[in-house]
């Protein structure tokens, strides 16, 4: 789960992290009495999307960059004094913001960050992750600040530092000297710089994260390091370790039928393709989108229903699926270990019925009583096509989206 | 021979009395496998509906049954303590089946594993079949035939489906090992491949691996090195996007990592016969060892 970056601020806060003061706002008549609040003078006036890249994106005044007038350039505005300040944030408040990860369209933006100014120095970079080639977190740090990782990796891999920490240890003091001394911060810094980074290892691990990243992390002119920016993310498998993260979940972040998939317990996965496909188990979720490939169609989505494919959760599978107007088929792929193929296929007989179906719709079960499952989808009434094997389900596709 | 699990094989069930470990522990016993003990704490004394004897410790279990293999029905928040439980009893063989540990739990696992004198198999896998012989975890028993093929999968109902295709094409299991689908886990590709490799009665591999980490790659340039046996590859997720997680904890594409043409390319350079469409898997393999 993603948070905002005034939400990751407030935790970076709550464990002694430097971050300036600042004020979140929702309304434009609000940006006045905030900018007094933190002190006036220079301040950022900052978009707050899930997406990153805010300070090279455009503000326009709707969703579709193409059809929509261009309102500001950058997400993302120094403002130098109080009327400035309301000129960008009511610029931004209420209107689209495209950047390179908004994917072509723009997100809306409810909220603006106002927060102080700093007179930079040098921009760096910090995270802490978890690497997966060697089942531990490392803290990774780069003198390239304010550039994504990725491009400095792909650039400069020289640039990039990563130091394995120990997960039941911890952060080490050296560790946080190590990266201050390849960053190249004054000596004079590493009394306010060390517990900086190690107390953001606490943030990392105390938090159940699945990444902290500042971008940039700023040696401002007085010498003293400053989060000028916060990426955080929630391990969700630890989310019920921290109930209070419930409330920062920002759900207007999320596409509408994956939100309601949710609701129901579902996982599903918005895509662009024609053909839906409800499935049980994850991997064998993805090889039926990638089988949905090669019968020359793309899938419109990932849905895995898991152990339980009970009538409720195949009907609200459904609805879901449909409620995708781009989906032209459905195939339903269920491999029935311990859950039977007749009783799945009863339960999608029963969801046919109460969801109306316009579109083919191709079902293979396989595993225990298969053949019975077949017999109840033909003796149905319902205008079902019973697949066998997954080259015979490929066939089938192809087939209905020719119709 | 088979690998990991066998007829003597004496396994414990941590979470025997809850409902998905008492159901899978009948379908355990009616496979064949030897379950010798149950651990539930506070219930030690008790036996279980299946007339299991239940223990309040693992090392109980080990000390006065002589189990040298466990599986792990234990719900999330307590699965890493688990864990934990069957290291310190120096049991060889564990089996996670739960899904949704917390990678900072898992990190912390790891690190002791390193150190101990037990494989750990997942966490959130299917478990390990050795067909005929017997097996551990939730897999479905029928759908296996005794055979020379050895599969190791990330995912569940994916290694069902490989199964299936194999038995229909007429070919036989030597031991399927489901490795799991988050991303810290105990045996990676890698480290099953080379069991398999070693085993005299596998004669032909098949790799299951999905999007997300290097694991397939890593295993990919040990096997060209090493591995002689036919081996034929799989890679769901080819149309996964980039930063979304497909369902388990482990299959996402991030900062450019884990994408499934990377692990193609990789297994393809080591010589495996990847196959691109998931209806090809079975086939693939009859056609390779006919050579």
């Amino acid at each position: 789960m993603k948070l905002h970056e005034y939400q990751a601020k407030e935790i970076l806060r709550k464990y002694g992290v430097n971050v300036r003061e600042g004020k979140v706002v929702e309304k434009p008549e609000d940006i006045g009495p905030a900018y007094d609040a933190i002190g006036g003078g220079v301040v950022a006036v900052k978009s707050q999307i899930h997406a990153g890249g805010r300070g090279k994106g455009t503000i326009y005044d709707g969703e579709d960059p193409n059809t929509s007038k261009k309102i500001l350039e950058g997400g993302v505005k120094i403002a130098k004094t109080r009327e400035e300040a309301i000129e960008y944030g009511s610029k931004i408040l209420g209107n689209y913001l495209v950047t390179h990860q908004t994917g072509g369209k723009g997100k809306k933006v409810l909220k603006i960050y106002l927060e102080k100014g700093t007179n930079i120095a040098r921009e760096f970079y910090v995270s802490i992750l978890h690497d997966r080639a060697i089942n531990k977190p490392i803290i990774m740090a780069s003198s390239e600040g304010g550039m994504d990782i990725e491009e400095v990796a792909a650039k400069y891999p020289e640039k990039i530092v990563k130091l394995p920490i120990e997960p039941a240890i911890g952060m080490m003091p050296w560790q946080a000297r190590e990266i201050l001394f390849r960053l190249g911060v004054p000596y004079e810094s590493f009394k306010q710089g060390v517990p900086f980074l190690l107390n953001l290892w606490k943030v990392y691990d105390e938090e159940d994260a699945s990444l902290v990243e500042i971008n940039p992390l700023v040696l401002s002119a007085e010498n003293e390091l400053v989060a000028l920016d916060c990426k955080f993310s929630y391990d969700d498998n630890a989310l019920y370790r921290h109930p209070e993260a419930k409330d920062l979940r920002d759900i207007t972040e999320e596409d509408p039928l994956e939100l309601k998939a949710s609701e129901f317990n579902l996982n599903y996965v918005r895509l662009d393709g024609e053909v839906g496909c409800m499935v049980n188990g994850a991997g064998l979720a993805m090889a039926t989108m990638d089988l949905i490939k090669h019968a020359g169609s793309f899938p419109a989505n990932f849905l895995d229903v898991g152990g339980g494919a009970n009538p409720t959760t195949v009907a609200n599978g459904f609805r879901i699926i449909l409620g995708d107007p781009n989906v032209k088929a459905i195939f339903v792929n269920i491999f029935g270990g311990i859950v039977q193929c007749d009783r799945v296929a009863n339960g999608i007989v029963q969801a046919a019925k109460e969801v109306q179906i316009h579109v083919p719709l191709i079902v293979r079960l396989k595993g225990t009583n298969a053949d019975l499952a077949a017999k109840i989808l033909a003796d149905s009434g319902l205008p079902i096509i019973v697949a066998n094997e997954l080259e015979d389900a490929a066939q089938k596709i192809r087939e209905a989206l020719k119709k | 021979m088979a690998v990991l699990v066998d007829k003597n094989t004496r396994l414990v069930v941590q979470g025997i009395t809850g409902k998905e470990g008492s159901f899978h522990t009948q379908q355990m016993i009616e496979y064949g496998t030897k379950v010798v003990a149950g651990v539930t704490p506070g219930k030690g004394g008790q036996k279980s509906d299946h007339g299991v004897p239940i223990f309040n410790t693992v090392r109980e279990a080990v000390e006065k049954e002589g189990a040298n293999a466990t599986v792990i029905f234990v719900p999330p928040a307590f699965a890493a303590d688990a864990i934990l439980e069957a290291i310190g009893a120096e049991i060889p063989l564990i089996v996670c089946i739960t899904e949704g540990i917390p990678v900072r739990d898992m990190a912390r696992v790891y690190t002791v594993l390193q150190n101990s004198k037990s494989r750990l198999i997942g966490p959130n896998c299917p478990g390990v079949i050795s067909p005929g012989k017997a097996k551990i975890g939730i897999m479905p028993g029928f759908i296996h035939k005794e055979g020379t093929i050895g599969v190791v999968s990330r995912s569940g109902t994916l290694t069902y489906e490989t199964v299936a295709q194999l038995t229909a094409v007429g070919l036989g299991q030597s031991t399927c090992i489901g490795i799991g689908g988050d991303p810290v886990i105990g045996t990676k590709h890698k480290d099953a491949i080379k069991l398999l490799n070693d085993d005299p009665d596998t004669e032909g591999i098949i790799m299951i691996g999905e999007i997300g980490g290097t694991d397939e790659e890593d295993a990919a340039e040990w096997i060209k090195d090493n591995v002689k046996k036919p081996v034929v590859g799989f890679i769901a997720g080819q149309t996964a996007p980039p930063g979304k997680r497909m369902g388990h904890a482990g299959a996402i594409i991030s900062g450019g990592k884990g994408t499934a043409k990377s692990k193609m390319d990789a297994m393809r350079n080591a010589g495996i016969a990847v196959v691109e469409n998931p209806a090809y898997i079975g086939r693939t393999m009859k056609e390779l060892l006919k050579k």
